[in-house]
């Protein structure tokens, strides 16, 4: 597992309060973690802090899985 | 009118997590003050609040126990904790599993007085500091008021009246009486009511040791600060926490035969007219809700036992509600005993009027009031007047009246009796 994985899926868990092991990369953030639109609003928010991205609204649209999050981030980090 | 009583019971308080532990404190005589830990007060006047206990003490609160993780971290502990109250009220009342039906039937009035303030204080820096993109989306709505009226009916799924008051330190008193008429207009037949507060952050501090309301001489020994009625107080120690009661139609809560424990049967309301801050130099707002809701209670003047006063340890409004007691009760003022329980927990503002009518109810159950702590040189003006000094007292408690006052002169009484 990447390094990027690893701290997103540590996001996931403290944000949305679920198990780790419920955090898949296959995972659907609203299907399978219980979240809703603005929990990802805030999920976003916490990703960009952490690996120092920006991640547009247009993008951010996009981000549904953990697996759209973490190739998001690999993609575009500095 | 349809018969009110109170059916549940439940508390976050600086000296316990629940109802039992609270009470058994208070009844010991123990304060829940302290030095200010949820931040650094060494620059502030004051330095010292009767704050809720962390989950590892002693008589700590843990959050965990009913509200989501996600929940805890998207809204403000005034939400937690009333969030928390309400559901051991709800468990108290055993109407956490009410059928559809009832629970059209059932609505919430739990109010506060300020809200979220710590969290507009963050996030008021995270926008300085990071700019727009960075504040929080739950910001808005972890902060509201009525926030915990609509967490708890989202969890309990009550769907009656969703309702919020407030009105600074009456807001509690307020919501347990607005949410009787609810009941008593045939609105509701359950109403989960009570106030919550948490303030002790900054700007809370600063801002009310500002409007020179809080004590300030007291930072090495914050046990003695709040002093009702004693010559030495100098202002209030903020308290933080939450109280709910359920209150019930009287034929509902006999057909499921629940237990009963007080009915509430006298409401007054008044404004003084007089000032943002200060309280009517006469006393003549406060006077004026113990007229009204005794004159509603239908009871006599003499039929009350009890009072918990507003008494906040401030220079001015102790002396000021006792004489509007001593207006009003005339001789029987010899017979009934006066407390300030704020000499223990602080003062929960918005939480206040909540916790104090649960400590009426519960003096009502076991027949003993509580203390007024650190009564020991009572100011002129408090002669013949039993104002419970330093420990509990065993009496007779079959009435009980509750008082609370609050910043723009808005008062607020409650009358409750044993049924």
């Amino acid at each position: 597992m990447s390094e990027t994985a690893d701290r997103v899926k540590k996001i996931v868990v403290e944000h949305l309060g679920v198990e780790a092991d419920k955090v898949t990369e296959d995972a659907s953030f609203i299907d399978d973690l219980g979240a809703d639109s603005l929990d990802i609003v805030e999920l976003v928010m916490a990703f960009e802090e952490e690996f120092g991205v920006e991640i547009p609204d247009d993008a951010a649209e996009k981000i549904t899985t953990v697996r759209d999050a973490i190739e998001y981030i690999d993609n575009n980090k500095a | 009118m349809r018969r009110v009583v109170v059916t549940g019971l439940g508390m976050v308080s600086p000296l316990g997590a629940d109802i039992e532990t609270s009470w058994k404190n208070i009844l010991a005589s123990k304060s829940g003050a302290a030095r200010i830990t949820h931040f650094d007060p060494s620059e502030y006047a004051c330095q010292i609040a009767c704050e809720v206990k962390s989950a590892d003490h002693e008589y700590g609160f843990d959050p965990n126990k009913r509200v989501d993780h996600k929940v805890q971290r998207q809204v403000d502990p005034f939400i937690v904790y009333g969030i928390d109250a309400a559901g051991q009220a709800l468990e108290d009342a055993g109407l956490t599993d009410m059928s559809e039906e009832e629970r059209y039937r059932a609505g919430v009035s739990i109010g506060s007085g300020i809200g979220g303030l710590p969290g507009i204080e963050k996030e008021s820096l995270v926008l300085h500091e990071k700019g727009p993109r960075r504040v929080s989306p739950h910001f808005v709505h972890g902060r509201l008021i009525n926030l915990i009226s609509g967490q708890v009916s989202i969890k309990y799924g009550l769907m009656g009246p969703n309702h919020a008051v407030v009105t600074a330190c009456s807001t509690g008193a307020h919501s347990i009486g607005d949410a009787a008429r609810m009941i008593m207009l045939d609105d509701a037949d359950v109403m989960v009511a009570g106030g919550a507060e948490a303030a002790i952050c900054p700007i809370g501090i600063a801002g009310f040791a500002q409007a020179r309301a809080l004590s300030t001489q007291f930072n090495d020994q914050p046990e003695r600060a709040s002093r009702p009625y004693d010559k030495d107080r100098d202002g209030f120690v903020m308290g933080e926490g939450a109280g709910v009661v359920v209150l019930e139609e009287y034929e509902h809560a006999k057909k499921r035969g629940a237990k009963i424990y007080a009915e509430v049967v006298g409401y007054g309301m008044s404004g003084d007219a007089y000032h943002v801050t200060a309280p009517h130099p006469e006393g003549a707002g406060g006077f004026r809700a113990m007229q009204v809701a005794m004159k509603r209670s239908g009871l006599d003047l003499g039929d009350i036992d009890y009072i918990n006063a507003h008494g906040t340890s401030t220079p001015l409004g102790d002396e000021l509600e006792l004489g509007a007691v001593r207006r009003l009760f005339g001789n029987n003022i010899a017979n009934l005993s006066m407390s300030s329980t704020k000499s223990a927990i602080g003062h929960l503002l918005g939480g206040a009027g909540a916790v104090e009518a649960i400590f009426c109810i519960l003096a009502l159950r076991d027949q003993i009031v509580p203390p007024t702590l650190n009564l020991e040189n009572p100011s002129e003006g408090t002669t013949g007047v039993d104002l419970v000094p330093l420990v509990a007292k065993e009496r007779k408690v079959k009435a009980v009246l509750n008082n609370s006052f609050g910043f723009g002169g808005t008062n607020a009484s409650l009358v409750m009796k044993a049924v």
